[in-house]
């Protein structure tokens, strides 16, 4: 955790401004790129490795998350050499039985925390939420900032809460979700970004997947950007992960530009870089065949999950 | 794509600063033909386009020439668009392609005209379009009845109650006749959506024209996007994409050339398509229409329904 001694904290009240009208034609230049064959190849491989294959759903029984967690660990076993995905993320409910599937596979186990997806809840319930998936075996923990506080202006509330989790998590990786599609601007967004980082994220996250709109390339580049800022001030790196509405392998590649663009290649592994995917995964596998063997495929041939 | 560029020295100013042309001539609005995917109305993503002429050597259009992209985005529309179709009542697919009839006759005359342009006559352009009218009339009868005639009840010999029912196979892709250009497209899309099934169409490649016009009839006649997409360009390019893409069931082909038939055969042997070889239908004559032309797009759904039989009272349902 980051204490005030060694980093001078900022008046989060003076967050940059973001150029709206600059951001979205910024983020539109980067779909311009033509990635073919060999290059493709290797960036869909890339994404694939980057996802964290996301199940959350009130339905989810145990036998579904185990087959996420075999789907995680052979994605399309017709086809060899392929990477496994980065991360199964779960709630906290499931983590046990998810950590014993993937057991010996080197996949990491995220949770999501904190009263997901509405962050509704008190300061005890959202730490021991955290507490337990952290002892349920999770290896990284998925929180949602308190929305509402922080359109009261309650910045303190928010940085306080994040830093709490934080210790809460012990040794497991934080993701902090801004929820991007209910902060409203830019402005908020960039602000939000600067509260988590400070508080001691180690990821920040876009969305839940549960609201319109999740992710989307202007809205990631300006949290890259705030990415950016803080490792020039502070020398530390914080990871990136859209999440909700990356469906197809074409936008994915897309993000890695926008990536590669704005921070460069130490990011570009799933140390520093993460997909929230369900259905990502198999459009990728599509893409990647398809470069193979020359033909179109169709769903069908694929795993469901 | 525009098709016309009128040179600046043709013009002259007036005294109010607005352009006039030179001669009082109007300057006729030339139609983008465009290619029909989802329900609108792109250009190929390639950018392309190639420009038939007719017998006379008039240059008719400037059309898109599609790329495997737009192919590939067309199974796509087809794909999401099936579950939607299939699952809509029999009937309401009838009263659809009632409508597409009823549109069809309220265009005709625009059809005559681009018929006329691809070399017919009057009379055997207004033969050609009446008949692909009554052909879709025909077929909207068949949409929700061939099931009854090719259902049946099995006898078997256990207590289950045995039935096969036709179902749509699912997306078709469909190399339209080269000749008729209306009359056989209509003819190959009628049964293959009456069924159920969504398909993506290339239309004749010299004779596109009513293809792009069929396609706004489609876009007005309450047909949802995405069950018909019609493409126009080459058919050496695009055919062996429509033979191997993994997510069509079935490809229709209706001319002869015999290297092509081949090449379709073992493509398909990939997913193991369904091909059906239409190249000695006479379009014009009672054999161009039959409900067996839906069948060869259905695929048989067999049930075994278990039904008690108590204390030997006898096989009953």
């Amino acid at each position: 955790m980051i204490t005030s001694s060694k980093i001078h904290l900022p008046d989060f009240s003076l967050s940059p401004h973001i150029d709206q009208v600059g951001v979205e034609e910024r983020a539109a230049r980067f779909t311009t790129r033509s990635i073919k064959k060999e290059t493709k190849l290797n960036g869909l491989k890339l994404v694939l490795n980057m996802i964290d294959l996301t199940t959350l759903e009130g339905k989810d029984t145990e036998g579904k998350v185990k087959q996420l967690c075999y789907k995680a660990q052979h994605l399309h076993d017709a086809y060899p050499g392929l990477p496994t995905v980065a991360a199964v993320c779960v709630y906290p409910s499931m983590v046990k039985t998810a950590k014993k599937a993937v057991e010996g596979s080197g996949i990491k186990i995220a949770s999501v925390a904190t009263a997901f997806p509405s962050g509704q809840s008190t300061r005890t319930v959202k730490i021991s939420d955290t507490k337990y998936a952290v002892a349920q075996g999770a290896d990284e923990i998925d929180m949602v900032i308190s929305r509402g506080k922080f359109h009261e202006g309650e910045y303190n509330f928010v940085f306080d809460e994040i830093a709490a989790v934080k210790e809460a998590c012990g040794e497991a990786r934080l993701k902090v979700i801004l929820e991007t599609g209910e902060l409203g601007t830019f402005d908020k967004v960039r602000r939000a970004s600067d509260i988590a980082m400070y508080a001691g994220a180690d990821f920040i996250k876009t969305s839940t997947g549960k609201i319109q709109p999740a992710a989307t390339m202007p809205v990631t580049l300006v949290m890259l950007e705030a990415i950016r800022d803080f490792y020039y001030k502070t020398g530390k790196m914080i990871g990136m992960k859209p999440a909700g509405g990356i469906s197809k392998s074409k936008l994915a590649l897309r993000y890695l530009v926008m990536l590669k663009e704005t921070l460069g290649e130490d990011w570009m592994n799933n140390e520093w870089f993460r997909f929230g995917a369900s259905s990502l995964a198999n459009d990728v596998l599509m893409q990647i065949v398809k470069e193979k063997t020359g033909v179109y495929q169709a769903a069908n041939y694929f795993s469901i999950d | 794509m525009s098709k016309t560029f009128i040179k600046k020295s043709n013009l002259n100013i007036s005294q109010n600063g607005l352009e006039k042309p030179a001669s009082s001539k109007r300057l006729e609005v030339l139609k983008t033909y465009k290619i029909y995917i989802g329900g609108q109305f792109p250009r190929t993503e390639s950018g392309r386009y190639y420009t038939p002429v007719n017998a006379a050597g008039k240059k008719l259009a400037n059309v898109c020439l599609s790329s495997r992209k737009d192919f590939r985005n067309a199974v796509v529309a087809a794909r999401s668009a099936f579950s939607g179709w299939s699952g809509r009542a029999a009937f309401n697919r009838s009263q659809i392609l009632y409508r597409m009839a009823e549109m069809l006759e309220g265009r005709k005359a625009q059809f005559i005209e681009e018929l006329i342009l691809h070399d017919s006559t009057k009379l055997k352009a207004e033969k050609e379009v009446n008949l692909a009218i009554d052909r879709l009339i025909y077929y909207a009868g068949w949409c929700d009845k061939f099931q009854q005639l090719y259902s049946s009840v099995n006898p078997v010999a256990s207590s289950h109650f045995n039935f096969s029912v036709p179902e749509p196979m699912g997306v078709v892709s469909i190399i339209a006749p080269q000749n008729d250009s209306l009359l056989g497209l209509v003819s190959v899309i009628a049964p293959v959506i009456a069924g159920g099934n969504t398909c993506v169409v290339l239309a004749s490649e010299s004779k596109p024209l009513c293809s792009v016009t069929f396609a706004e009839v489609l876009n007005s006649s309450d047909l949802p996007g995405g069950v018909v997409n019609i493409l126009t360009g080459s058919v050496k390019e695009l055919i062996s994409w429509f033979a191997d893409h993994m997510d069509v069931n079935a490809t229709i082909y209706c001319e002869n050339d015999s290297d092509t038939r081949r090449m379709i055969q073992e493509k398909s042997a990939l997913n193991l398509k369904r091909i059906c070889l239409y190249d000695k239908i006479n379009w014009y004559s009672d054999e161009g229409q039959s409900p067996y032309f839906i069948m060869d797009t259905q695929e048989i759904k067999t049930t075994w329904h278990p039904v008690e039989n108590i204390a030997g009272a006898g096989a009953g349902y």
